[in-house]
């Protein structure tokens, strides 16, 4: 009975080694081994993880090896006898120097990917990268370009009610877009908690840390989509907040910038200080901005959730004086996950945004102009 | 179990000064015999085993299918991160000192601890610890969502159930302290007669080296969380940017404890695992004394990796250099522990045993932990792991395979001892295989998922997880599931079966096995002499 067991074990042994032999063979697939590198880092970090990878596979097999020869030939079901060797200096100190050396061995092609990794010198352009909870802004330096990266899944997967795409949960509504072949730096903070900007196919992985400014940089190697997703725990919505890179040729990238650059101005135009607004307008743009700032925590109806996130059908602020409500937006609640969004919306979109939250769901107390968002920024 | 603790039925000494403990509820809640309480931290750690294992199969559950199907990614993030505190805080940690209360005095040839009335409070102390720690789950805003880390400042944000989970560690800490005092001046001062340090059977020494770390850092998490609270509610501003603190400082603060944490999360289990190999090996152990060096070197090792739970985080070349050597280091210790036990069943007489399944079980997956802790080494492998699921492969190698299978080998190797019964040896088999076989199913996979690219702690994934994600979840179930079994055996032995001899197992060798089985309520009333 017990020999069947061992033949099971040496079994699984056998069919598990080639499960873990299958992960350094397959370059296509993304199930088994690191998507495929398409930065130079990418690709030294590919190599050394083969190149580690193999060296325990070989050593764990020789070792499980031994334990498994002995496990069938030295039992004592088939009568073998116990040898009363103990304590050998020589072999105490090659299996301590062996593996020394092969440490040594690792540990150098290691550290150069290391210092290479950190070279963030002469970059080709700067961009700014900000997390929030649970959004990336991004800043093109000296470019006047900026904007929020949203998750553009729509809740309507997340709850199983429609279809998921195939970018499912890996999609947003503002990719950042960057050239090919030119060094990209990037300087990560963010305004919360710290979150982690992470694309796989660059071997890129930073933190984002509220108050401090940390860098990093990719070269890309060839155009295409490449998505990643905050790597660090960042709160309710931390699954919720992909990343998208459009790596664009050159000339590609000069379109768009100018494309953003000009759309940028429209939209500067466009808030027009002096403008008289109708609630209905204001209403109907601040939908727009509550579900893509507000919902994931207050929720597209207005609850809240329990004991978490207050409800704002009805809610204390919401029905209280203007004042007060306006001020909670702009400076947050300390304390709590309520951010200031004082710094991300400008006055317009904090009018919206509060006029929407105060005729909604029922809710019926009156509207806020930019100008009375204005003059409560001091 | 009862009659294994009167000693009317085992009347082996003469005279039994101690008998006069109250029976009934009374003797449990005041005693201060060290079989006794280690009996108590077991039935503690079977309990929150039990809740910390449920919120792995919610996760599970929740994890089977892409899309929100059963929790809220709130409530998920609650799960994740109180399965985690749980698992180690009231799990793993007091199933070691469970082991060392029953064992270190009887391998010793002391008649007790050396802190009887302080071992009862580091357990009660425990008690409330764990009912404060599942009590935040009914707090306003519910229990810790920020990870069992805790990181600043997403820690800053939670409701009052992070408070309750701080004062937890703070009291669980203050029994982990009080227990390895004890432990460590039991060792030191109650050894029998020629019982050199030298001598001291492994499992010991592996304690009294777990007991300096835990002392050592312990305080050091103390200090964290009781930083975090101050930030929370006083004003202060260690880890807030804003008021000229520093988030990044919280993550060095807590992971100085944290390592170290791991290696004492796993130093006891090699102690247990050097007596249950050369046993069924009936062999001895090939390296004594560089067992015992390895333990400690790997000990002082584990105090200057601390870094490499934050490679991400931008720290200069220098410091990554200087944390990848040192991390890769330890695998040399490490090797030297599973060379030796691997030559100490070479050529030995093996037999098959469940506690020697379980030994061999562990060695491979501490293998597989130990190999991807060493890749996890090489710092730019690392960034690109970090925070994914094949970090969470790799510690649940290590601290679910690894550290409960050496406890399963040695409860198995054990029991006989404690309850004067044999196990079921079908059923200890049974439970052994569908353990190995599960739980290679449920977290293999979770190193491709982290390969391929999927993040820890998302309540939902991408559509290419979906499938090893389902393997995962098959096995969690089943591993889950197969644990009732050691329920069901452990019952059946504490209440009955064959007899065991006091020296049930051919192979072993320690003063335990020279007292009757089940061993009496006071083991070693006058000290043997150890030639």
């Amino acid at each position: 009975m017990t020999s069947k067991w061992f033949k099971g074990l040496a079994l699984a042994a056998a069919l598990m080694m080639p499960g873990l032999a299958l992960a350094g063979v397959r370059q296509d697939g993304a199930s088994f081994n690191f998507q495929t590198p398409v930065t130079p880092v990418a690709h030294d970090i590919y190599n050394l993880h083969q190149l580690i990878f193999w060296i325990c596979v070989i050593i764990f097999i020789g070792v499980f090896g031994t334990i498994t020869y002995s496990v069938i030939r030295h039992r004592k079901s088939i009568g073998h006898q116990a040898a009363h060797f103990h304590e050998n200096t020589t072999i105490e100190i090659i299996w301590t120097v062996i593996p020394l050396l092969i440490l040594a061995g690792v540990a150098y092609p290691a550290s150069r990917v290391v210092v290479y990794m950190k070279d963030t010198s002469a970059p080709d352009m700067t961009i700014k990268v900000t997390g929030y909870q649970w959004k990336w802004h991004y800043d093109y330096l000296n470019q006047g370009v900026g904007f929020y990266s949203n998750l553009a899944t729509p809740m309507e997967e997340i709850n199983n009610q429609k279809p998921k795409d195939a970018n499912y949960l890996l999609a947003v509504d503002h990719p950042l877009v960057v050239p090919t072949g030119e060094k990209i730096r990037l300087l990560l903070t963010a305004g919360d908690v710290i979150h982690s900007w992470w694309v796989p196919a660059f071997g890129v992985k930073q933190d984002a840390i509220p108050g401090f400014i940390r860098d990093t940089w990719f070269k890309v190697d060839k155009p295409g989509t490449y998505r990643g997703q905050c790597a660090e725990l960042c709160g309710k919505n931390h699954g919720f907040m992909p990343i998208v890179v459009k790596a664009v040729s050159p000339a590609d990238y000069k379109t768009w910038l100018a494309d953003q650059k000009k759309s940028g101005t429209e939209k500067t135009a466009s808030e027009n200080p002096d403008k008289t607004w109708t609630k209905d307008e204001l209403v109907k743009a601040g939908a727009k901005v509550y579900s893509a700032n507000c919902a994931a925590c207050h929720q597209a109806n207005g609850m809240g959730i329990p004991n978490t996130f207050p409800a704002l059908k009805d809610g204390p602020i919401v029905k209280g004086p203007k004042e007060e409500h306006i001020k909670t937006v702009l400076h947050g609640v300390k304390g709590t996950a309520m951010p200031a969004w004082g710094p991300r919306l400008n006055d317009t979109e904090i009018a919206e945004v509060i006029t929407y939250e105060r005729n909604s769901w029922g809710n019926n107390f009156g509207m806020v102009t930019p100008a009375e968002v204005k003059a409560l920024r001091k | 179990m009862e009659a294994a603790h009167t000693p009317d039925t085992t009347h082996v000494h003469g005279h039994d000064a101690h008998a006069h403990h109250p029976t009934g509820i009374m003797r449990w809640l005041t005693t201060t015999n060290h079989k006794d309480i280690g009996t108590l931290y077991f039935i503690f750690v079977a309990c929150m085993f039990l809740v910390g294992g449920l919120l792995a199969m919610t996760i599970r559950a929740e994890l089977f299918s892409p899309g929100m199907q059963i929790v809220e990614p709130a409530f998920f993030n609650e799960l994740t991160s109180m399965h985690g505190l749980i698992m180690i805080f009231s799990v793993i940690m007091p199933a070691f000192v469970a082991f060392a209360n029953w064992q270190i005095p009887m391998m010793i040839g002391a008649t007790d601890m050396a802190f009887p009335r302080m071992n009862n409070m580091s357990f009660w102390l425990l008690v409330s610890g764990g009912i404060l720690m599942l009590g935040s789950f009914f707090a306003p805003g519910g229990a810790n969502a920020a990870g069992w880390t805790m990181y600043a400042p997403l820690s800053e944000q939670m409701g009052p159930g992070m408070d309750m989970a701080i004062f937890a560690i703070h009291i669980m800490g203050v029994s982990s302290i009080m227990g390895s005092i004890n432990i460590i001046t039991t060792i030191l001062n109650l050894r029998a007669p020629g019982m050199t340090m030298m001598k001291m059977p492994l499992f010991v020494w592996s304690w009294l080296i777990t007991a300096y770390l835990l002392i050592a850092v312990i305080p050091v998490l103390a200090g964290a969380v009781t930083m975090l609270l101050f930030d929370r509610h006083f004003g202060t501003h260690f880890f807030n940017a804003a008021g000229g603190g520093d988030p990044v400082m919280y993550q060095h603060i807590f992971w100085f404890f944290g390592h170290p944490e791991v290696y004492i999360m796993i130093l006891p289990g090699f102690g247990l695992i050097s007596e249950v190999i050369p046993a069924f090996s009936r062999k001895p152990l090939f390296g004594y004394s560089s067992m015992v060096y390895a333990l400690a070197s790997i000990a002082i090792l584990s105090f200057l990796v601390w870094a490499h739970h934050m490679f991400t985080v931008g720290m200069p070349a220098a410091a990554q250099l200087f944390f990848m050597y040192c991390t890769m280091l330890i695998a040399v210790p490490t090797g030297v522990k599973i060379f030796n036990w691997t030559a100490t069943m070479w050529k030995g007489s093996l037999s098959f045993e469940t506690p020697m399944l379980f030994a061999i079980g562990f060695i491979w997956v501490f293998m597989i932990g130990g190999f991807t802790g060493l890749i996890l080494a090489v710092a730019p492998v690392d960034i690109q792991m970090q925070d994914t699921y094949y970090v969470v492969g790799h510690f649940h190698y290590v601290m679910v395979a690894a550290s409960l299978f050496s406890m399963y080998a040695a409860l198995y190797y054990w029991l006989p001892k404690w309850t004067g019964h044999m196990y079921d040896e079908t059923l200890g088999k049974w439970h052994f295989w569908l353990s190995m076989i599960f739980f290679n199913i449920g977290f293999f996979p979770m190193h491709f998922l982290g390969l391929a690219g999927m993040p820890r702690r998302i309540p939902d994934y991408a559509l290419q997880f979906t499938d090893l994600n389902r393997v995962v979840s098959i096995g969690a179930w089943g591993f889950g599931a197969a644990q009732i079994l050691l329920l069901i055996v452990v019952v059946k032995c504490a209440r009955g079966g064959a007899k065991a001899a006091d020296k049930p197992w051919e192979g072993a060798q320690g003063l335990e096995w020279t007292i009757p089985s089940p061993a009496p309520y006071h083991s070693f009333e006058t000290p043997p002499v150890v030639k």
